[in-house]
């Protein structure tokens, strides 16, 4: 019983860590956002709280928090109150998988435990797509409940347009299975070991930055975000599924729509960018008689490249204007569902006559 | 512990699959299907079926099941209950269905534990299943997978076709 109360303090604490830092990231996202879009549109961007609007994250948590819960007459009480949570579970639960630093064992009180990933199950990768897809239901049922038109739009919109681009993602990463044959995102990391290379966007013979192009796209989408944010075009739609919401529970919908940029970019960076594999082989922690602490190393490496991913969504957001409903669903039917359907394809041809080749 | 499981999967299964059906909201009743979905996922983690607990909630619970809170949300406005007008003849079908779980019941007998037991028979290859079942589906049931695949080919032409509109000719201005 001792042995199993403390594999559950250990998987606890992995859990509050991890789930603490998302919370922390998404908090300097917040930031982060409106500072680089000012930078980039020539504004100074929030400067009025804390030096250089430094703590403007927690002033408008605590707006958030004090403001006054609104339910608007005649919504569904019990769904209004349910969807923002419906919202935030599967964002934060995809984070279980993902494998943060080496795949290492670390020994405490004589239980062999993997400190960098919670828990590494043989199907993580369609255990994270499986619950990224049930981030919708957050969304519709949102809209639906607020008993308002342009909630309830705003919710259909996004249903459509979550499920055709998650059909993308899902293909997207298909070549990917194929060259590393798993689905465990701790064997996938493994894989891309060595030099950059080896990770699978630049593997030789069968790169993947196409698929990459195609996932980075369809998440964009999937996550809400412009050029792709129909489900809350304020010029049609006022603020589209969640126009209703206010105070906490609209605080949810805010961290959850953070919570799953940064979940993508994770998976985008471990299937991908090589997750916390360095460019170059080993670490240099390693190399100069630290390799105790060569853990930190990587974990800032797979850090680096989350972040690089999350400033790729503010780029776009900076740069490119929202699309019209008809080109988005057109694009993503008609131009990257074929791309990501050849790009399985070819790379399969070519790991068979790889195979051949031995 | 199996059968606390097994248990519990099985009991929330069986009510919210009669709450499908007997609540009167729409909305709520796909919901109660949402949860059932979960259920059945969960019962395919206790037979160590990961695979087909990933598919289970990325299909049924992630795709299928928003399309139909789609379509009731459309269609059902404020006029649910017309849904709830049940036909004489329903009363026989479900009548003729009972009568046959009873028989069928009446002939092997409540066999709980065996079925368990059973369930837990088969052990988990090494390689984990998704790759048991990828092969098993390319070498013993490629010819039904791909008659299944070809049935699914034609309902989604099927459907293409028949939600396509004879859009009327724009005349050129």
């Amino acid at each position: 019983m001792t042995e199993l109360g403390l594999r559950f303090a250990i998987t606890l604490t992995q859990i509050s860590v991890i789930v603490g830092i998302v919370i922390v990231t998404v908090l300097l996202l917040t930031l982060a956002e409106r500072k680089v879009l000012g930078w980039m549109q020539d504004r100074m961007g929030p400067m009025e709280v804390g030096p250089y609007g430094s703590l403007q994250p927690f002033a408008d948590a605590i707006k958030l928090f004090f403001k006054e819960d609104i339910m608007p007459a005649g919504a569904n009480k019990f769904l209004f109150t349910a969807a923002p949570l419906l919202a935030l579970i599967p964002a934060f639960i995809g984070f279980a998988v993902i494998p943060w630093g080496p795949d290492e064992t670390w020994e405490i009180g004589g239980i062999a435990v993997k400190p960098f990933v919670i828990s590494d199950i043989n199907v993580g990768i369609l255990y994270i797509l499986a619950f990224a897809s049930l981030g919708a239901y957050g969304i519709i049922l949102g809209g639906w409940a607020s008993n308002s038109k342009y909630s309830l739009l705003g919710g259909l919109r996004s249903a459509a347009q979550i499920i055709s681009y998650e059909l993308n993602v899902g293909l997207s990463i298909v070549g990917i299975l194929i060259l590393s044959g798993s689905l465990s995102l701790v064997h996938i990391t493994n894989a891309q070991e060595g030099w950059f290379w080896n990770w699978y966007a630049f593997k030789p013979w069968a790169p993947q930055f196409i698929a990459l192009a195609v996932y980075v796209i369809s998440t964009v989408a999937e996550t809400n975000r412009v050029p792709f944010d129909l489900p809350e075009a304020e010029s049609e739609l006022v603020a589209g599924f969640f126009t209703e919401y206010s105070g906490l529970r609209f605080a949810f919908f805010y961290l959850a729509e953070y919570a799953n940029m940064v979940l993508v970019s994770c998976v985008a960076s471990a299937l991908f960018l090589g997750g916390w594999n360095a460019p170059y082989p080993g670490t240099l922690l390693s190399l100069i008689g630290f390799p105790s602490l060569a853990w930190i190393e990587n974990t800032m490496w797979f850090a680096f490249k989350t972040y690089s991913f999350l400033f790729l969504f503010f780029w776009l957001r900076a740069t490119l204007p929202r699309l019209r409903y008809d080109q988005l669903m057109r694009f993503g039917w008609k131009v990257l569902l074929p791309i990501a359907l050849a790009n399985i394809v070819i790379t399969s041809i070519i790991v068979f006559i790889q195979e051949q080749l031995k | 512990m199996a059968y606390v499981f097994f248990g519990y999967f099985a009991g929330v299964i069986a009510l919210t699959a009669v709450l499908v059906v007997a609540l009167r909201n729409p909305v709520y009743s796909a919901l109660s299907l949402l949860v059932m979905f979960f259920h059945v996922a969960g019962l395919y983690v206790t037979l160590r079926a990961e695979f087909l607990f990933a598919v289970q909630l990325m299909v049924y619970a992630g795709a299928i099941l928003i399309f139909y809170l789609f379509a009731v949300m459309f269609l059902t406005e404020k006029t649910p209950d017309r849904y709830h007008i049940q036909s004489w003849g329903s009363l026989l079908i479900g009548g003729a269905i009972i009568v046959e779980v009873v028989v069928l019941i009446g002939q092997h007998g409540i066999s709980f534990g065996s079925s368990v037991a059973r369930t837990a028979a088969p052990s988990p290859s090494e390689e984990g299943n998704t790759e048991s079942i990828g092969q098993l589906l390319y070498t013993s049931y490629l010819f039904p997978f791909e008659v299944a695949s070809l049935i699914l080919l034609v309902a989604m032409i099927g459907a293409v076709v028949l939600s396509k509109k004879d859009l009327p000719e724009v005349p050129p201005s």
